[in-house]
């Protein structure tokens, strides 16, 4: 029997993508394993959110393959591509609003997916709400609140609960702590860490922000102009650049 | 006694070819949400625009024609389309549910058991039951074709969450044969059973929304429901005052200024029909016992 392990979750490649004359991404090629995190880092405009749409399948590249435990995502229907982003995937936006409906309860919000995938029962879709509610320290009795009543902070943590719930395979994070204050970047990434572990998750996490990267990431990718300069473990990047662009972007930091 | 001004039931024979196309399709494909091109109809929308023009491509001179809104047969809305048709078709009209053979409502399904035969038209101010929390067309749709109504139950979640039970009292989403969720427009969720294995043929019409949809007879209708929140349509828990009836839907009158109220059927033929029958209430006259 051969074990899931022994092959790749997620294998791309040579995707490109490009608006008109602009590049998105060019020729991108990677593997992703069982219980990786990849992190994709870069500065702004740099292809990471084009090529995060393109691999979660929310926008159509223009060449090249991705396989999902050897399906081509590309190929494969619509039907089956959302059935794939509301059971074994995930994503989770950086702007929490993008990835949680406003106008419904706490509960109802983490309760979607479960209700999506054909839970029937609602005294079991509550209490599943109530436990993944604790699992991202919200308080259980705000269970009935609209995240409009949330902080920054609450929301995210509210959509990656609703993101969650099912035991997804693999979640994309497009700049998950971006429009947060640092003391709550510090626990959401900390929060981010345990989930991800506990659960054995695979991650594609996109971050201009090299210290998430270095907290988050197994493995890192490196874009400039749409193309991958560098990749490979991130204590590696990060402590021996390469590429002189990524020297460039570890140095910067390291000022700050 | 028609209005010569105007073609057989104000709309012209190209237009109803068209709406009749759109009906057709919808009982070919039930709850499906079919677009037609509504026409301006001399009256305004709000008014049941989409099901006069279902109305209209349904109705042949020997129809009989029956208008009714919240089971009433004599309010401003029922009477200005009975009248309309009455010029504009010369149709008979009945108040009278068993002489109908066309019966056009806002509301409300009649207490009178339908019979085959008959065509129930439903005046529909929203047809899509998605629009709640999804208010993206595009999206609606694609979620039918998938049929990805997880979202539904999301409102019935909300509900529960809310009020302790699925409040939804009106417009109470069904699923149709096992396919499409559809908004049986805004009748009580006391009518909904109603709905499913009936004789008649059920058509939907929304004017503003340009949508025509459709329950052929004996179709499955199965109200949404959660597994410990079963559906239950519910009705005041009172008879009649005026025929006794405990069965029927009913309407809750008030009398006086001090707080006195009545219950009384909400379909007047149905209660008037009873009371000729010799049925009594709480409330009914004794002298004309
Ligand atoms: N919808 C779009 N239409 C046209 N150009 C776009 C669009 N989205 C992104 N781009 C361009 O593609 C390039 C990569 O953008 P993006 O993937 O958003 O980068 P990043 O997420 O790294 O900031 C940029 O030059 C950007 O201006
Ligand atoms: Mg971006």
């Amino acid at each position: 029997m051969k074990d899931l392990r022994d092959t790749p979750l997620l294998v791309v490649e040579d995707l490109s993508k490009r608006y008109g004359a602009r590049i998105g991404c060019v020729d991108v090629s990677f593997d992703l394993w069982p219980g990786e995190v990849l992190g994709i880092v870069g500065e702004s405009g740099s292809g990471k959110s084009t090529l995060l749409s393109c691999l979660a399948g929310q926008l159509a590249p223009d060449t090249g393959r991705v396989l999902y435990q050897g399906h081509d995502t590309l190929e494969m229907g619509e039907p089956q591509r959302r059935t794939l982003a509301r059971t074994d995937w995930a994503f989770v936006h950086q702007n929490p609003r993008d990835g949680l409906r406003m106008g419904v309860s706490a509960g109802g919000n983490v309760g979607e997916r479960l209700m999506a995938v054909g839970a029937r029962n609602y005294g079991a879709i509550r209490e599943a709400a109530t436990d993944w509610l604790g699992r991202v320290e919200i308080d259980a009795t705000r269970i009935d609140d609209r995240p409009r009543q949330f902080s920054g902070g609450m929301q995210q943590r509210l959509q990656i609960a609703r993101n969650l719930v099912t035991a997804p395979k693999l979640v994309f994070m497009d700049e998950p702590t971006g429009g947060l204050d640092v003391s709550v970047q510090a626990r959401l990434l900390d929060l981010l860490r345990g989930l991800v572990r506990d659960m054995g998750l695979s991650v594609i996490l996109v971050t201009h922000d090299l210290a998430v990267a270095r907290l988050l990431a197994d493995r890192l990718m490196v874009m400039q102009g749409g193309h991958v300069i560098e990749q490979g473990l991130t204590d590696q990047v990060l402590d021996d650049p390469q590429a002189p662009y990524t020297q460039l972007l570890v140095s910067s930091v390291l000022q700050v | 006694m028609s209005d010569q001004a105007y073609n057989f039931a104000y709309l012209d024979e190209a237009t109803k070819r068209m709406i009749r196309r759109a009906i057709l399709k919808g009982l070919a494909v039930p709850g499906y949400q079919v677009p037609f091109a509504s026409r301006e109809m001399p009256m305004p929308y709000g008014w049941g625009t989409g099901g006069v023009q279902v109305t209209a491509a349904c109705l042949t001179p020997e129809d009989t024609l029956k208008v009714i809104d919240q089971g009433a047969d004599d309010t401003t809305n029922a009477v200005s389309i009975r009248t309309f048709f009455e010029r504009t078709a010369g149709v008979a009209t009945t108040t009278q549910t068993a002489q109908a053979s066309v019966i056009q409502t806002r509301h409300r399904i009649p207490e009178e058991p339908l019979r085959a035969g008959q065509i129930l038209v439903y005046q529909v101010p929203i047809p899509e039951p998605l629009r709640f929390l999804e208010p993206r067309e595009s999206e609606t749709r694609k979620m039918h074709a998938l049929e990805e109504y997880g979202l539904m139950h999301v409102k019935l979640y909300e509900d529960i969450a809310r009020h302790g039970e699925i409040s939804t009292a009106y417009a109470y989403p069904v699923r149709v044969e096992g396919r499409y969720v559809m908004d049986p427009s805004p009748i009580p969720k006391f009518d909904n059973p109603k709905l499913g294995n009936c004789p008649a043929i059920q058509l939907f019409g929304a004017g503003r929304e340009q949508r025509i949809y459709a329950l052929p007879p004996y179709c499955d209708v199965v109200s949404l429901d959660f597994e410990d929140h079963p559906f239950t349509p519910s009705k005041a828990d009172h008879d009649c005052d005026l025929c006794g009836c405990a069965t029927s839907y009913l309407d809750e009158v008030i009398t006086d200024d001090q707080g006195g109220r009545m219950f009384v059927c909400s379909d007047t033929d149905f209660c008037e029909t009873r009371r000729d029958a010799g049925h009594r209430g709480r409330l009914s006259p004794e002298e004309t016992a």
